[in-house]
């Protein structure tokens, strides 16, 4: 199966496919701390060794070391682990319901809390965010009511979105969440537009988006940073890669032969890749971003390096495509366990303080989605109103669909 | 002959083809090594090698368009497109480029390609895993669409979608690939196993693009008809005791326009069923067809029964597929008028 000498076509290839041996002996780990910080107002010229380092702050024994270290409060930090925590413990009840027939569809954004978690928090609560599927934790972390997210997913009457979209394709206004689309990187690009129209009402406010490594490779992302570039949006461009874009890894994106971070480079805008289950690294880039395009000084691009823990979503199975313990052996750790050894090694925190929060949180999940079955799950059929369905297309309902309401009998 | 599901007629037909012609590739979103989402190419990578069947970047313009360039080499490139719902980054290549290659260099670069492509409803896939936009294609000249509605004739008119000369967008009804689907959503599946055209030779065989097949013969109206609604259709015809002649059209473009008058002008009545939204949808077209062509034999006004003009809304999935009850309405309607 490898490409051998005079196969002419280069097609790439893992390094590990089930029943292989696990390698990620490719990927360069830097010491924390070891990654230099610039000042936000630098010329993108002069860090491109940015985009191929690896910003890291959480050193082996749970310290917090080097510029980067964003020097969070001890509250701050607690809120950080009991948002991820929270969003660990949403997403395995939402799964369980899926298994028991509740809801069709789910996706977990198991081992990547960090990312949505850590930039919801260095971000404004009114910084607007475009996100993909897989970014539940900037809702938690905004404390956005995890009822109303499980009524979306059990498509009740309760459901926001009137049981229109997909599970967990949430939308809110006033959460500063832009309606998730089906249609990969399609945000990407009207991020940086609403970062447009913030400059040209001079509003304080910033857009940041986020794709996957996977979807990346789809125009609109490179519409995105053009426009941004051209125009010097304040924007954030987030490339999370979790090394799977379902079953293809990411040396199909391009990954193979450059970071994704330095696809930046290209565009003149600067580029930070950063270990994406560094709460702290996370949280600290991000900072850095969102002060520079607030100052007027444009774009950033952040690769998000992370791990996708879990299938892709409830339709896939991985042991298909990848090995079964490959998740176990991420050089990088899980996020939730390195902030809370950060927390215990600053005398913050116990592992059993973690324990009680784990237990706490599952009783209210529970509790919640209790409420939210109250209202309807899909395989009961309390769904909202057929009639709704015609609603919305237009403002104003043209004939032909009154017509067709009509003829639908509802 | 072996019983296949639809997913294995279309695997069987890419596997034969594979072997046959070593111009054919193969390539897509996870159709490589896992073997595509619904696992159609599964086996192939690892029967033919790395470079005959492989995935590619998540870009669908890109897929295209590096398709329409191996076709103006020569090779014969079949790809698959995720979902249907994900096919419009790629309008550009398909519509300016693959449609119109053979026209505008009269004849010297052309574009041999098969796009595959999963579509309709049923799944409760929401929104974005659901559409039906065959007639976006119909509309571009230069393209052919194909739609098969079992096993059978998915195997026969995929292979010769391969073997035809200029690009061919093959719609696989996704509701069907495990089995037929009569539009009772709330009665257990039924199998392909079970059924006549769950039986595919597992040899090369063609049915040719532009023949439209009469499923069930009847005298008093015609169902014209393609993909999932055909199983409708033959479930509203036996539910409501009409005596309707269904045809599944297969190819939408070409079109047999011959079998579809000869029908209607025997009938003197038409109902057109399509999954896809009303208005522009292909269903137009052939109420058109059929008025130009019929128009002194028709005892009824058309009918289309369709999708509504909506987006296909996720857990009003059954209020808006049209079922056999709303497919039996027009029936009787059109015998009625
Ligand atoms: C335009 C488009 N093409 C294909 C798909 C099907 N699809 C959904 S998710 C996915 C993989 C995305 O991978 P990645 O961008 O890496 O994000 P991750 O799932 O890893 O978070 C694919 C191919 C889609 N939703 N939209
Ligand atoms: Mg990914």
């Amino acid at each position: 199966m490898k490409n051998t000498a005079n196969s002419g076509l280069h097609v790439p290839e893992p390094t590990a496919r089930p029943g292989d041996k696990v390698d990620f002996s490719y990927i360069a780990i830097p010491p924390a701390g070891s990654v230099r910080m610039p000042d936000t107002a630098v010329d993108p010229s002069e860090i491109r060794d940015l985009c191929y380092d690896l910003i890291r702050v959480m050193d082996e024994n749970g310290q917090a070391v080097g510029p980067w270290n964003p020097k969070l409060s001890a509250d701050d930090l607690r809120r950080g682990l009991r948002a991820m925590t929270l969003t660990r413990v949403f997403d395995d009840r939402m799964m369980r319901a899926q298994r028991q027939g509740k809801t069709t569809f789910y996706m977990k954004c198991t081992g990547e809390e960090a990312v949505a978690v850590a930039q919801g928090m260095a971000l404004r609560r009114d910084d607007m965010c475009f996100p993909t599927y897989r970014q539940q934790g900037l809702l938690i972390v905004r404390d956005w009511p995890i009822l109303d997210m499980m009524c979306q997913v059990f498509a009740n009457t309760k459901d926001r979105l009137k049981g229109r979209q997909l599970p967990i394709m949430y939308s809110t206004k006033e959460g500063a969440f832009f309606s998730i689309s089906g249609n990969l990187a399609t945000q990407t690009s009207q991020a940086v537009g609403w970062g447009m129209a913030a400059a040209y009402k001079h509003d304080q406010r910033i857009a940041a988006t986020w794709v996957g490594d996977g979807a990346s490779a789809e125009g609109d992302f490179h519409h995105a940073l053009t426009f941004a570039a051209v125009y010097q949006a304040p924007v954030i461009l987030n490339l999370v890669n979790n090394q799977w874009a379902i079953s293809s890894f990411q040396g199909f994106a391009g990954g193979d032969r450059t970071t994704f971070a330095a696809r930046a480079l290209g565009y003149g805008i600067p580029g930070l890749r950063v270990d994406g289950n560094d709460f702290l690294a996370v949280y600290a880039v991000t900072a850095w971003a969102a002060e520079r395009a607030r100052a007027g000084l444009g774009p950033t691009m952040i690769e998000l390096f992370t791990y996708r823990a879990s299938a892709h979503s409830t339709s896939d199975d991985p042991s298909k495509y990848r090995p079964a313990d490959e998740a176990a052996c991420w050089p990088l750790g899980d996020p939730i366990d390195r902030l809370k050894k950060h927390l215990i090694a600053l005398g913050e925190w116990s592992e059993d303080q973690q324990k009680a929060l784990e237990e706490e949180l599952t009783e209210y999940v529970t509790k919640t989605a209790k409420e939210a079955e109250s209202y309807g799950t899909l395989d009961q059929g309390v769904a909202p109103s057929p009639a709704t369905m015609f609603e919305d297309v237009y403002k104003e309902m043209p004939w032909h669909l009154r017509r067709q309401r009509q003829e639908a009998g509802i | 002959m072996p019983a296949m599901n639809m997913i294995q007629a279309v695997n069987s037909a890419m596997d034969i083809m594979l072997a046959r012609d070593n111009d054919i590739v193969i390539f897509g979103e996870d159709v490589g090594y896992f073997g595509g989402v619904f696992r159609a190419t599964e086996g192939l990578q690892k029967k033919y090698g790395l470079d005959r069947t492989f995935d590619t970047p998540i870009a669908e313009a890109g897929i295209l368009g590096v398709a329409v360039g191996m076709g103006a080499y020569g090779l014969r490139p079949v790809v698959e497109i995720q979902f249907a719902d994900y096919i419009y980054p790629a309008l550009d290549q398909l519509v300016s480029e693959a449609a119109r290659l053979r026209y505008r260099s009269a004849g010297e670069f052309t574009s041999p390609l098969t796009v595959r492509v999963p579509c309709g409803g049923g799944i409760f896939g929401g929104q974005t895993h659901s559409q039906s936009p065959e007639s976006l294609f119909t509309h571009v000249c230069g393209l052919k669409t194909v739609i098969p509605s079992n096993p059978y004739d998915a195997k026969g008119l995929l292979i010769s979608a391969i073997e035809d000369d200029d690009p061919v967008i093959f719609f696989e009804p996704k509701r069907l690939y495990n089995g037929p689907f009569d539009g009772h959503h709330d009665r257990p599946s039924g199998i392909w196993a079970n059924h006549p055209l769950g039986e595919v030779p597992a040899d090369y065989y063609k049915i040719p693009l532009g023949k439209a097949n009469i499923v069930r013969e009847g005298k008093d109206v015609t169902i014209l008809s393609y993909g999932t609604m055909v199983h409708v259709a033959q479930c509203a015809t036996e539910e409501t005791g009409i005596d309707a002649e269904v045809i599944d059209l297969r190819t939408l473009l070409p079109l047999d326009i011959d079998t579809i008058v000869e029908s209607v002008k025997k009938t003197g009545r038409c109902v057109i069923v399509h999954e896809a939204t009303r208005t522009s949808g292909f269903g137009a077209e052939l109420s058109a067809l059929v008025q130009e062509n019929c128009f002194y034999h028709l005892e009824a006004p058309i009918e289309r029964v369709t999708g509504w003009d909506t987006p296909y809304p996720y857990s009003l999935e059954w209020h808006y597929f049209p079922g056999p009850d709303r497919v039996g309405a027009a029936l009787k309607r059109v015998m009625e008028g």
